[in-house]
């Protein structure tokens, strides 16, 4: 029996879903646009580039600050949207919402906030071997300059990480656990709530970054019971240049604030700056009025296909290019995780992924070649890089069978 | 030839091919079949890194002349590197500091110069033409 074909579930009308992404409808070099790429960022549909256009036509002004009409409906619709985002993360309270520029500004404000304060000599900040350089780089800044240490979880050979080795690492010493939900490069969905739970068990804090899984599952912070949640915008759906932090109250009213400015004061006099309140403490400067708009309108679009349904689609693309992938002769999966996100990073024998993103992108695919920001994970599998296709839920079969039979020509090509 | 011959030579080779397919195929012969650099120059020293692929590149003179050889990790960077050699290698100092590689642009392959490729191609080019101040300065002139 052959299982592969005609199984699709109907989550959803892909087909329509397709339409509401008017860039999946343009060529490139003379191709149709296949669009793997989604990890790095993802596309967006039309009522996200109405509400940017909306907001410029008809809301523009300067937020929490103006009497006048505009300012308050610019405010109105900024603070609509963080409590769609609050309701969307099941935060409890609408100021544990921080809006940033992204998740490395979002880790970077943690490392300076809560990092600068709590973490010194001799303390240790718990990582893992597969995190992005977003969430060590800065953990090593704040080591660097405070002489604290940063201990690696290593990963096993299919990246996963080594739970039993994490837990050795923590101790009285650790006053931070740094960790992805989903591995960029490899797509491993690691097991976040029980490290927080047992990382908890000892009163270490942990911070989540879910730069990629807030676009693929249901996060709700409160049952993780995670003390930082971190993510951006872009990969979900919205515009780039805004993310979120959560961070519990109790943390986020103990840190102080990552950096000075408009809107996140009370009271400035030459002597003596007292801050404003939760969230617009974190908040300093003119933020991105109508990127954290769109972030809300995403939110509503997302909600309107449903998570689960997303998820479940995007398991099937996964499983089915996996299974077509796997028949390539000379071909190497880097991550083979028992739980993943619709990320598939591979290489084939013989070609350099850089080659293989080359002649793709001239035959309209659009996918990841290179160390993906992982460099120390590359290393740990001794290889330059990879090639990475991740899909999201506008993705289909019939670009799943175009990619294939193309990996097939360009294979032959460079071998 | 001069650094201007060897541009047009390749201008009216890669004229033969009509689409893309036919252009990189031609690349990736030209890497194959290219010798490009001793192992023994394969060192760090000789390394360009770029963030998608690498290029070593090794600079000796030979008399008046500037003889490169390089090489890749990634076979159509490769075939891109054998490219730039051709044209620059074998030429004075001089000739490779006025040089303007407008063959790349004609050959419809532009493209791969953009530095946000960031596969080492670029570099390599400015590292030539560092070579060739160097030289041109130690040979007192």
């Amino acid at each position: 029996m052959n299982l592969t074909q005609n199984t699709t579930k109907i989550y959803f009308d892909v087909a329509s879903i397709r339409k509401d992404f008017p860039i999946l409808s343009r060529t490139v070099n003379g191709r149709p646009l296949v669009y793997f790429d989604n990890a790095a960022t993802t596309q967006k549909p039309q009522v996200v580039i109405d509400a940017i256009t909306k907001y410029y036509t008809h809301q523009n002004s300067n937020i929490h600050r103006g009497v006048h009409y505009l300012s308050q409906v610019a405010t109105q619709a900024y603070e609509d949207s963080r409590e769609k985002i609050r309701a969307f993360i099941n935060a409890e309270k609408n100021h544990e919402v921080i809006f940033t520029k992204g998740t490395t500004d979002g880790i970077n404000l943690v490392a300076n906030g809560f990092g600068r304060k709590f973490i010194g000599a001799g303390d240790e900040i718990v990582i893992s071997e597969l995190e992005h350089h977003s969430n060590i780089v800065p953990w090593q800044m704040l080591c660097e300059e405070k002489g604290a240490v940063l201990r690696v979880a290593p990963i096993n050979e299919v990246g996963e990480i080594v739970m039993e080795e994490l837990l050795k690492l923590l101790s009285p010493r650790t006053k931070l656990v740094a960790i992805s939900h989903v591995s960029n490069a490899l797509g491993s969905v690691n097991p976040i709530k029980e490290i927080i739970k047992k990382a908890h068990d000892l009163n270490i804090p942990v911070l989540i970054d879910g730069a990629q899984a807030i676009q693929h599952t249901k996060v709700d912070v409160q049952d993780l019971d995670c003390d930082f949640y971190v993510f951006s915008g872009h990969k979900l759906f919205a515009s780039t240049g805004v993310g979120i932090l959560y961070g519990k109250e109790e943390f986020l009213n103990k840190m102080n604030p990552y950096q000075g400015g408009g809107d996140m004061i009370k009271t400035v006099t030459f002597e003596k700056t007292t801050y404003n309140e939760l969230p617009h403490k974190f908040e300093a400067g003119t933020p991105h009025i109508e990127g954290g708009i769109t972030l809300g309108t995403a939110i509503d679009y997302v909600n309107s296909i449903g998570l689960e349904n997303i998820s479940a689609y995007e398991q099937e693309l996964l499983e089915y290019a996996t299974e077509k992938l796997s028949q390539l002769e000379g071909i190497r999966f880097i991550g083979t995780a028992k739980e993943k996100a619709s990320v598939i990073s591979f290489l084939i024998d013989g070609v350099h992924p850089y080659d293989l993103g080359v002649i793709l992108d001239k035959m309209g695919i659009a996918i990841r070649t290179g160390h993906h920001c992982t460099q120390p994970l590359m290393q740990k599998f001794n290889i330059p890089g990879t090639a990475r296709a991740s899909f999201a839920f506008y993705n289909t079969k019939e670009e799943v069978d175009v990619f294939i039979a193309s990996v097939i020509k360009a294979a032959a090509m460079l071998k | 030839m001069t650094i201007k011959e060897v541009q047009e030579e390749i201008i009216s080779e890669f004229d033969m091919f009509d689409d893309w397919m036919g252009k990189y195929e031609h690349i990736i012969e030209l890497a194959k079949s290219l010798p490009l650099i001793k192992e023994e120059y394969k060192l760090s020293e000789n390394l360009i890194k770029g963030c998608q692929s690498q290029v070593w590149l090794h600079a000796e003179m030979d008399g008046e002349k500037l003889v490169f050889s390089a090489d890749s990790d990634a076979i159509i960077t490769k075939g891109l590197v054998a490219l730039m050699v051709r044209v620059l290698s074998g030429h004075t100092p001089d000739e490779i500091l006025n040089s303007d590689l407008y063959f790349v642009d004609q050959i419809g392959l532009k493209e791969h110069l953009s530095p946000t490729r960031s596969n080492g191609l670029v570099s390599m080019i400015k590292q030539m033409k560092i070579y060739g101040i160097a030289f041109k300065s130690k040979q007192g002139h």
